[in-house]
C-alpha cells in the first residue's frame, strides 16, 4: 500500500499549493495582478514560524498563528508601497515591479540571516502511524490536511458571509459598481492582501513542519507550482485555486510513484502548457459573455 | 438641494463637460437629454464622485461634494444607478440588495427598505436566490434601482433605465420612477428618450457637446422648437 501513502502526501502537498494559490488568485480577482512575490511570502511565513518556534519556544499551533498574522501585515505593507502606486499603469509595470519585490525579499532575507538552511524540529507534532481500513498513514499528513482544510473553510465563510468578503466580492466583479455601494476599494484590496498573504504564511509554517528544510530560496519552485495550481483552476476563481492545488500535489503524487521522480518538479509545468493550450480558462472558468 | 456650479471635467486631456452649471431642489424630477457622447454620464458620474471635476463647485445641501471619495457621498444620501445597471452578476439577487445598504447599520430600517423594494419590484422578490446575472435586462434594471434604493437615497441618479427595454417594461420603470419620487426621494434622470423623460419631469436641461444649451421646465422644453426638432423626433 505504498501508493496509498504516496497520495496521501500528494494530497498534503497539494493542500500547502492550494493555500498558496488563493493567495495568487484573490489578488488576481481583485487587481488583475499576478503577485509574483507571493511565494516569497510564504517563505517570510516559514521563518516566522521557524523563529517563533525556536526562539519563542512556542508550539505548532501558536506559531502559525504568529506567522499567518505578521504576512497578513507584510502582504498589506507590500501592496501599499508597491502596487498601489500602480494601480492605473500598464499591467507590464506591474508585472515587473511584482518580480523585483520578489527578488528584494528574497535577497533580504539573505542580507538579514545569511543562506544557509534551518531545519525545524521534528517533534513539532504527533508523528505516529494511524491505521485506516488496513492502511498505514502518517499522522502528519492528516494533520496537515486537516489544518489546511480547516484554513480554506474559514476563508470560505469569509468570502461568502462577512461584509468584508461580499466587499471583495463585489470589488473583483466590477470596482466602479463597489464604489457607488459606498465600498472603500483600497481597503478592500489590502483585506485581500492581506488573507491572501495570511494563508501563504500558514503555508509556510505547514511546509516546514512536513519538509523540516527551509531556506531564502525555498518560495520560488512552491510559489511558481501554485501559480500553475491557480491557473489550472481558474485564475480568479476561489474554488478553482483550491481544486487545482490539490490537484497538483496529486499528479506530482503518482509521477513519483510511476517511478519518475526526478519529473516531478516538470509535471507542474507541462501541466500548465496543456492548460494554456487546450483550457485556458481553467477547470471552473467560464467564458465571459456580457449581457446587454 | 444639489448645485453644481461651473464644473470642468475630463478624461485625461479631453475634456467632457464645459462650464457645466444645474440646480435640482428638494423633491423635483430633473431630467438631463442630449444625444450619445454629449457629457449626461459624466455629470452624474462628477456628482456621485466616481470623478472629480477640475474646477468648480458641487453643493450638495450646502456643503461642497465636489472631489470626495464616492463612499462618503453614498453616505450622506446620494445613489447613482449607472448606465448598463452594473448589477453584480456572479451575486445572488438578494446579495445585490444587500451591498446597496452596505454603510448602514440599522438593522430594522434596512428590513423595512427591502419590503419597500419587493413593494416596488415584485419580481424581484420572486427571484431572491437567483444570480443576478441570470436576470433580463428588465429585471436587472429594477434589481439596480432597488440596490440604489437600499442605501435610502435623498437624491437618486437614474442613467438611462430606459436603455434597451421594450416599451411595455420602460411604462412600468417610469411608473416605478414617478412611486419612487412620490415617497420623497429628488431624481435627477438622463434619459435618451427625451418624450418619456419631459412626461414626468418637473424640469429639464439640455446637454450638448459638454454644455448646458437650454434649460427650463418640462412644459417649456416639450414645446420648445429647438427640443421638438432634435429630441423629440421632429413633430
Ligand atoms: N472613460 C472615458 N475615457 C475617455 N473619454 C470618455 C470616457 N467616458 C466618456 N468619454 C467621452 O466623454 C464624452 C461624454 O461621454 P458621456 O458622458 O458618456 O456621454 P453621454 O452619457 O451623454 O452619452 C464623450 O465624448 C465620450 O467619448
Ligand atoms: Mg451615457
Amino acid at each position: 500500500m505504498e501508493l496509498f501513502q504516496q497520495l496521501v502526501n500528494g494530497i498534503s502537498l497539494g493542500s500547502i499549493y492550494a493555500l498558496i494559490a488563493l493567495g495568487y488568485t484573490m489578488v488576481y480577482g481583485i487587481v488583475k495582478l499576478i503577485n509574483f512575490a507571493h511565494g516569497d511570502v510564504f517563505m517570510v511565513g516559514a521563518f516566522i514560524g521557524f523563529y517563533s518556534i525556536t526562539v519563542l519556544d512556542l508550539s505548532f499551533f501558536p506559531a502559525l498563528l504568529i506567522s499567518m498574522a505578521a504576512c497578513a501585515v507584510f502582504g498589506v505593507i507590500i501592496e501599499r508601497i508597491a502596487y498601489k502606486p500602480l494601480r492605473n499603469a500598464t499591467r507590464i509595470a506591474a508585472l515587473i515591479t511584482a518580480i523585483g519585490v520578489s527578488l528584494m525579499i528574497e535577497n533580504g532575507m539573505i542580507f538579514i540571516r545569511g543562506a544557509q538552511l534551518e531545519a525545524y524540529p521534528t517533534n513539532l507534532l504527533p508523528s505516529e502511524n494511524i491505521d485506516i481500513f488496513g492502511v498505514s498513514i502518517k499522522s502528519q499528513s492528516l494533520l496537515i490536511l486537516g489544518v489546511s482544510l480547516v484554513l480554506m473553510m474559514i476563508l470560505q465563510i469569509i468570502v461568502h458571509k462577512t461584509k468584508i468578503g461580499k466587499a471583495m466580492r463585489a470589488v473583483s466583479y466590477d470596482a466602479e459598481a463597489a464604489k457607488l455601494m459606498g465600498i472603500n476599494v483600497n481597503n478592500t484590496i489590502s483585506a485581500t492582501f492581506a488573507i491572501g498573504s495570511a494563508l501563504a504564511g500558514a503555508a509556510g509554517v505547514i511546509f516546514g513542519t512536513y519538509y523540516i528544510k527551509i531556506e531564502p530560496l525555498m518560495g520560488v519552485l512552491p510559489g511558481l507550482k501554485a501559480f500553475v495550481a491557480a491557473v489550472l483552476g481558474g485564475i480568479g476563481i476561489i474554488p478553482g485555486a483550491m481544486v487545482g492545488g490539490l490537484l497538483l500535489g496529486l499528479i506530482e503524487a503518482l509521477v513519483s510513484a510511476a517511478g519518475f521522480s526526478l519529473w516531478r518538479d516538470a509535471a507542474a509545468f507541462v501541466v500548465l502548457i496543456l492548460i494554456l493550450i487546450f483550457l485556458p480558462q481553467g477547470l471552473f472558468g467560464k467564458n465571459k459573455r456580457e449581457k446587454v | 438641494m444639489l448645485k453644481v456650479e461651473d464644473i470642468n471635467v475630463y478624461y485625461g486631456n479631453i475634456q467632457a463637460l464645459k462650464g457645466v452649471t444645474l440646480e435640482i431642489n428638494q423633491g423635483e424630477i430633473v431630467t438631463l437629454i442630449g444625444a450619445n457622447g454629449a457629457g449626461k454620464s459624466t455629470l452624474l458620474k462628477t456628482i456621485s464622485g466616481l470623478l472629480k471635476p477640475k474646477n468648480g463647485q458641487v453643493l450638495y445641501e450646502g456643503k461642497s461634494i465636489g472631489g470626495k471619495q464616492a463612499q462618503a457621498i453614498v453616505k450622506q444620501g446620494i445613489s447613482h444607478v449607472p448606465e448598463g445597471r452594473r448589477v453584480f452578476a456572479n451575486m445572488t439577487v438578494q446579495e445585490n440588495l444587500e451591498l446597496g445598504a452596505f454603510l448602514r447599520k440599522d438593522k430594522a430600517g434596512m428590513k423595512e427598505d427591502m419590503e419597500r423594494v419587493y413593494v416596488l419590484f415584485p419580481r424581484l422578490l420572486e427571484r431572491l436566490k437567483q444570480q443576478a446575472g441570470t436576470l433580463s435586462g428588465g429585471e436587472q434594471q429594477m434589481l439596480a434601482m432597488g440596490r440604489a434604493l437600499m442605501a435610502r437615497p435623498k437624491l437618486l441618479l437614474l442613467d438611462e433605465p430606459s436603455m434597451g427595454l421594450a416599451p411595455l417594461l420602460v411604462k412600468t420603470i417610469f411608473r416605478i420612477i414617478e412611486e419612487i419620487n412620490a415617497t420623497g426621494t429628488t431624481i435627477l434622470l438622463v434619459e435618451q428618450n427625451a418624450n418619456l423623460a419631459l412626461s414626468i419631469a418637473d424640469r429639464a436641461y439640455v446637454v450638448e457637446t459638454g454644455r448646458i444649451v437650454l434649460a427650463g421646465t418640462a412644459e417649456e422644453l416639450t414645446s420648445s422648437e429647438k427640443v421638438k426638432m432634435a429630441y423629440l423626433g421632429g413633430h
